[in-house]
């Protein structure tokens, strides 16, 4: 568990004094995989270096399990800092080292014997997926394996924490994805709290299970990802958002709207946390006497729930649409009725099928 | 030639001595001077104001004198440390103060040429800053330490040349004592020859030793 009670970092540049940290109240929770998502300069980075102290607050507290780092000798904080493992973008590996001397250096910095090394280089390797790259140079491995080298490294002294500072923006993004994949694995079969920054939404998607966003050197929201994800409140937790999932109206869309006829009806279904998987669409076919095409569609996963919405056309009398939009609610599916902007894609949103008022 | 090939051999084994018992000194104070000076830096594993803004100065000062006049201007030094102010034993005490401050400077440019993610990966492990410099620093820094010290040898070879100004002989002194002064050129071709194959070997063999390390092809 790591705990910011009114974290607050300052530094000095020339004269000016700027704020990293502005007074930051955080928990994440033992088992937590746990994303803090920004735009450069929002002073991610900094909170995650206040955990393992390559920077310290200059007011307020950091607690890892209950400890205050800074409160230790420094024989006890080379100690705790076993318990916390890291992993960078850009992998800060030893080019002169091969991959068991990468991975063992933690140990041999301890002064444990050879064997035990052997032993457990053996082990975060394999765990990692590398046992047959041990003895080659770090510049002979690409990126992925690279930080791959870096999870085992992290790994090897068995720590309950593992911070991870952009660990996949400089990995293209299908090596990006196994990384991500692996960092799973460390969170569900060694129970590593995780606490990773990134500017990468997809990267928030796929693997945390709650997200805080920075701006300024403060957190403007933190929630579980599924909330966020349905629910953004701050504009920029909104840009982020949209980043991976497209919830405006295309286009191709709007431009059907203009040959419509009083037989159609294009409508927006939002699905968040249930389940898609009902036929819903085929049952409304079959129920009511409406055709129903689909336009458009993006649905993706959060936390194994689907997520996303779909943009169908109803095609029938006015009563049967009405019917069948009432059925499809009934299923708690948010829908709302696109209608014709004026310039702007985000003008429908509002408008749902009662009081739709076009055509 | 009007001097034996006994002279020139004897010459070459002065300019060797000189070179090899030097550099072994010069290098041990350039690389701790060099350590130093990245390690106490504002920034640093650790920062020292006091002990930095010291070993500058005296680094840049030591720098910054002339090597000929050095070599004159510690002799009462040089007859406290080693008995005697004459002589290529003699001119090994100007030779190191001249280029340990010097080969410190590379030193120095070399550990700041390593990724500071590297120290900052080391930190995060809980490295000592005993072994930030030992484990991390060092090894990182080796090859292009290696092209260092091969860059200070051959300066080394040229400072030499002077010793014979303390009666150091060598190389150098032949060309000056035996060829300028007594106006033969053939002495002066075969030492400069010999020089310029002496610091071809050693630039060569720096660059092997480089290329190894850094596992290029």
């Amino acid at each position: 568990m790591i705990e910011f009670i009114n974290t607050t970092k300052e530094f000095h540049v020339g004269q000016a004094t700027v704020k990293a940290l502005n007074h930051i109240n955080l928990t994440i929770q033992k088992g937590d995989i746990f994303g803090v998502i920004g735009f450069s300069g929002a002073g991610k980075s900094t909170l995650l270096r206040t955990v393992n102290l390559l920077e310290e607050p200059t007011s307020g507290e950091v607690l890892v399990n209950g400890k205050n780092l800074t409160k230790l000798s420094k024989k006890q904080l080379r100690e705790e800092k076993k318990n916390i493992g890291m992993i960078f973008q850009h992998f800060n590996l030893l080019h002169s080292k091969t991959v068991f001397d990468n991975v063992a250096m933690p140990l041999v910095l301890s002064g444990a014997n050879k064997s035990k090394i052997a032993a457990q280089v053996q082990e975060v390797l394999t765990f990692v997926g590398l046992q047959d790259k041990a003895h080659r140079f770090i510049d002979e491995l690409s990126g992925g394996q690279k930080q791959r080298v870096g999870i085992a490294r992290a790994l090897i002294t068995k720590p309950t924490i593992l911070l991870c500072d952009e660990a996949t923006s400089a990995l293209d993004p299908q090596t990006t994805k196994s990384i991500l994949a692996l960092l799973k694995r460390v969170n569900s079969e060694y129970g590593i709290t995780i606490l990773m920054i990134t500017h990468e939404m997809e990267v928030i998607r796929d693997i945390c299970n709650r997200v805080a966003v920075m701006e300024n050197g403060q957190i403007i929201e933190e929630d579980n990802v599924l909330h966020i994800f349905s629910a953004p409140k701050q504009d920029t937790t909104k840009n982020f958002v949209q980043s991976v999932v497209r919830n405006e109206i295309p286009q191709s869309v709007y431009e059907q709207l203009n040959v419509i006829d009083g037989s159609k009806r294009i409508y927006n279904m939002k699905f968040i946390g249930v389940d898609v998987g009902q036929p819903v669409v085929s049952q409304v076919a079959k129920k009511f006497a409406v055709d129903v095409n689909v336009l458009f569609g993006n649905i993706t996963e959060l936390q194994g729930i689907p997520f996303g919405h779909l943009i169908v056309e109803l095609v029938g009398s006015a009563t049967e649409i009405q019917k069948a939009f009432l059925y499809i609610q009934s299923k708690n599916i948010h829908m709302e009725e696109v209608v014709a902007h004026e310039g702007e894609h985000t003008d429908y949103h509002q408008r749902t099928v009662g009081y739709a008022v076009h055509g | 030639m009007k001097v034996s090939t006994q002279i020139i051999i004897n010459a070459l084994l002065d300019t060797l001595y000189m070179v090899s018992i030097s550099l072994i000194f010069g290098a041990i104070l350039g690389f701790i001077l060099g350590i130093v000076l990245v390690v106490t830096r504002k920034g640093h594993i650790l920062e020292n104001k006091i002990i930095f803004s010291i070993v500058n100065p005296v680094v840049n000062t030591l720098r910054s004198i002339p090597f000929i006049i050095l070599l004159v201007a510690i002799i009462p030094f040089t007859r406290l440390l080693v008995g005697t102010a004459i002589g290529t034993t003699a001119a090994i005490v100007p030779l190191v103060l001249h280029i340990g401050p010097y080969i410190s400077r590379l030193i120095e440019n070399s550990l700041l040429e390593v990724d500071e993610g590297i120290i900052e990966a080391a930190k995060a492990m809980g490295a000592s800053p005993f072994q930030i410099i030992h484990k991390f620093l060092l090894p990182e820094a080796f090859p292009s330490l290696i092209l260092s010290v091969t860059t200070a040898t051959i300066g080394l070879i040229g400072a030499t040349a002077m010793a014979g100004a303390v009666g150091g002989g060598g190389l150098g002194d032949v060309a000056i004592t035996y060829g300028y002064q007594r106006f033969d050129n053939v002495t002066i071709l075969v030492t400069v020859v010999l020089l310029v194959v002496l610091v071809q070997i050693i630039q060569s063999i720096g660059n092997t030793i480089e290329r190894k390390l850094r596992r290029v092809a």
